[in-house]
């Protein structure tokens, strides 16, 4: 639960907050009205999460908020607490491996000079995990929220759908486990 | 770009939230969604000395429900729960809609449709919708709650009449009545941007298939939604015998928007001419497809999906 405490000499409020982030509960002391792109970077050195425009049109500081994408920038520290946040650092698989989405921009050449990454891959691990079949159409729609200034967008569209085919590749691998295991996978083992 | 200093306050209870509010009267702000507020007070717009974070009051804020009157939104639904809710789609779709022109879906995960009608923004959706649809906001404040129609909610350009110790904490969209079709669609320089115009539409049809009602509302044409009805246009009148170019031409006719840097006030008078003959043939056809027996028998119409701009 949020304390707050009586505003310091300096007039600003600060608050304590008590949140998990990629899995890790973290306890911030923070100004309530720091945002939580600045939290995550500057008291959590998690520099991964890149602020860009500040004010929810650009979609570089996209994270996920118990797992659906949200601007950080356009969110106060002190209203994330008690809830779970995933930044792009968080996106990799148990073992280290790269994540479906992270894989997929290896592939396609998703990205250029890299600034805007962080908040597509968020953006699109969210949406390929609730559409695992996207249309083009589709995944042009997911990531109308995010610019890329290098405007890299036919690689970044080629990127969500191959990152949609790498989440059903590994789902069909890991066979029973998910439930689509068939016996012909069977007998391929 | 970082937002003035403030107090911060997360109350438990809408109660305890309403005593701040009456608290710091003037000097208070609600935090709901912030996808409208955060920038704006990052732009040092707006500096209110002491927030009110209404996002722990979901018990209280977060009901949403459809009942024969319509939708019922809590405070803090946020536009994508509102936007994918199969009850709401069946009995009021014009929300569902609009919802999907509301910024990205990003923003829509975040924002509140409550806290976008107490934003009162000219070029937003919701605001057109639910003064199309007649509904209401219920506010309250500890001196009691009240429901204001739609038609006294917005008085300005950024304002509605809520008064500053006044909480929104929930806005009813009507169902219409009847065998009726709506539709929604506007015009932006980019997909998710500000519309340079938009226009939602609601049609009603009688068992013979004839135009009973034909209303439109605008977006981003008026510093107020207005609703423009055109039913002495086509009562009476079979679905398809409905010269659109009529209907539309009055649109033109009584619009009176601004001029800015995006467009001239005559191309948005364009605009709003080009939507409301398109929007206006799509609503009725709507209408001739849902069941003449009841309203809540007309299922979301599958061609409202990706609609284009």
């Amino acid at each position: 639960m949020t304390s707050t405490h009586q505003p310091t000499e300096t007039g600003e409020q600060r608050a304590s907050v008590r949140v998990r982030v990629n899995g890790v509960p973290r306890g911030l002391d923070l100004p309530v009205r720091r945002t939580l792109c600045d939290a995550l970077r500057q008291d959590l050195e998690l520099t991964g999460t890149h602020v860009g425009c500040e004010h929810g049109v650009c979609g570089a500081c996209t994270v996920l908020l118990d797992g659906e994408p949200v601007r950080s920038c356009l969110m106060l520290a002190v209203s994330a607490d008690g809830h779970d946040v995933t930044t792009v650092e968080g996106l990799t698989e148990a073992d280290g491996s790269l994540s479906p989405t992270q894989q997929a921009f290896v592939d396609c050449h998703g990205l250029q000079c890299g600034f805007c990454t962080p908040g597509f891959l968020t953006t699109i691990s969210a949406f390929v995990r609730d559409n695992p079949e996207p249309t083009p159409e589709e995944a042009r729609e997911a990531i109308g929220g995010n610019l890329c200034r290098c405007t890299g967008y036919q690689n970044i569209v080629a990127s969500v759908l191959r990152a949609a085919e790498i989440t059903r590749e590994r789902a069909a691998d890991s066979g029973a486990d998910v439930g689509t295991g068939t016996d012909t996978e069977e007998d391929a083992r | 770009m970082k937002t003035p200093k403030f107090t911060y306050h997360a109350p438990r209870t809408v109660a305890e939230a309403l005593d701040l509010l009456a608290e710091h009267d003037a000097d208070g702000k609600v935090l709901a969604g912030g996808q409208s507020l955060i920038p704006v007070m990052a732009m040092r717009l707006a500096s209110p000395a002491h927030l009110v974070d209404i996002n722990h009051l979901t018990d209280e804020l977060g009901g949403l429900h459809v009942d024969a009157e319509g939708a019922h939104v809590g405070a803090l639904v946020r536009h994508s729960r509102l936007e994918s809710d199969a009850a709401t789609a069946r009995a009021v779709p014009l929300v569902g809609q609009a919802l999907r022109h509301v910024a990205h879906p990003t923003i829509r995960n975040r924002g509140t449709t409550v806290g976008s009608l107490a934003h009162a923004d000219p070029s937003a959706e919701m605001p057109t919708v639910l003064t199309l649809l007649g509904g209401h906001v219920v506010a309250r404040s500890v001196r009691g709650e009240r429901a204001i129609e739609a038609a006294d909610f917005f008085v300005g350009p950024m304002e509605s009449c809520l008064a500053y110790d006044e909480l929104a904490v929930s806005a009813l969209f009507p169902a219409p009545v009847g065998r009726f079709g709506t539709a929604f669609d506007e015009i932006t320089r980019r997909h998710g941007d500000y519309a340079l115009c938009g226009a939602g539409v609601v049609a009603t049809l009688d068992e013979a298939e004839q135009l009973t009602s034909l209303k439109v509302s605008l977006v981003s044409i008026s510093d107020l939604p207005e609703v423009i009805d055109l039913t002495d246009l086509v009562q009476g009148t079979a679905y398809d015998e409905v010269d659109h170019d009529v209907v539309a031409q009055r649109v033109r006719d009584v619009v009176d928007p601004a001029a800015d840097i995006h467009a001239s006030a005559d191309f948005r008078r364009h605009l709003a001419f080009v939507l409301t003959r398109r929007l206006t043939r799509e609503a009725a056809e709507r209408a001739l497809a849902a069941s003449p027996d009841a309203a809540d028998a007309s299922a979301p119409s599958p061609r409202t999906a990706g609609a284009p701009s």
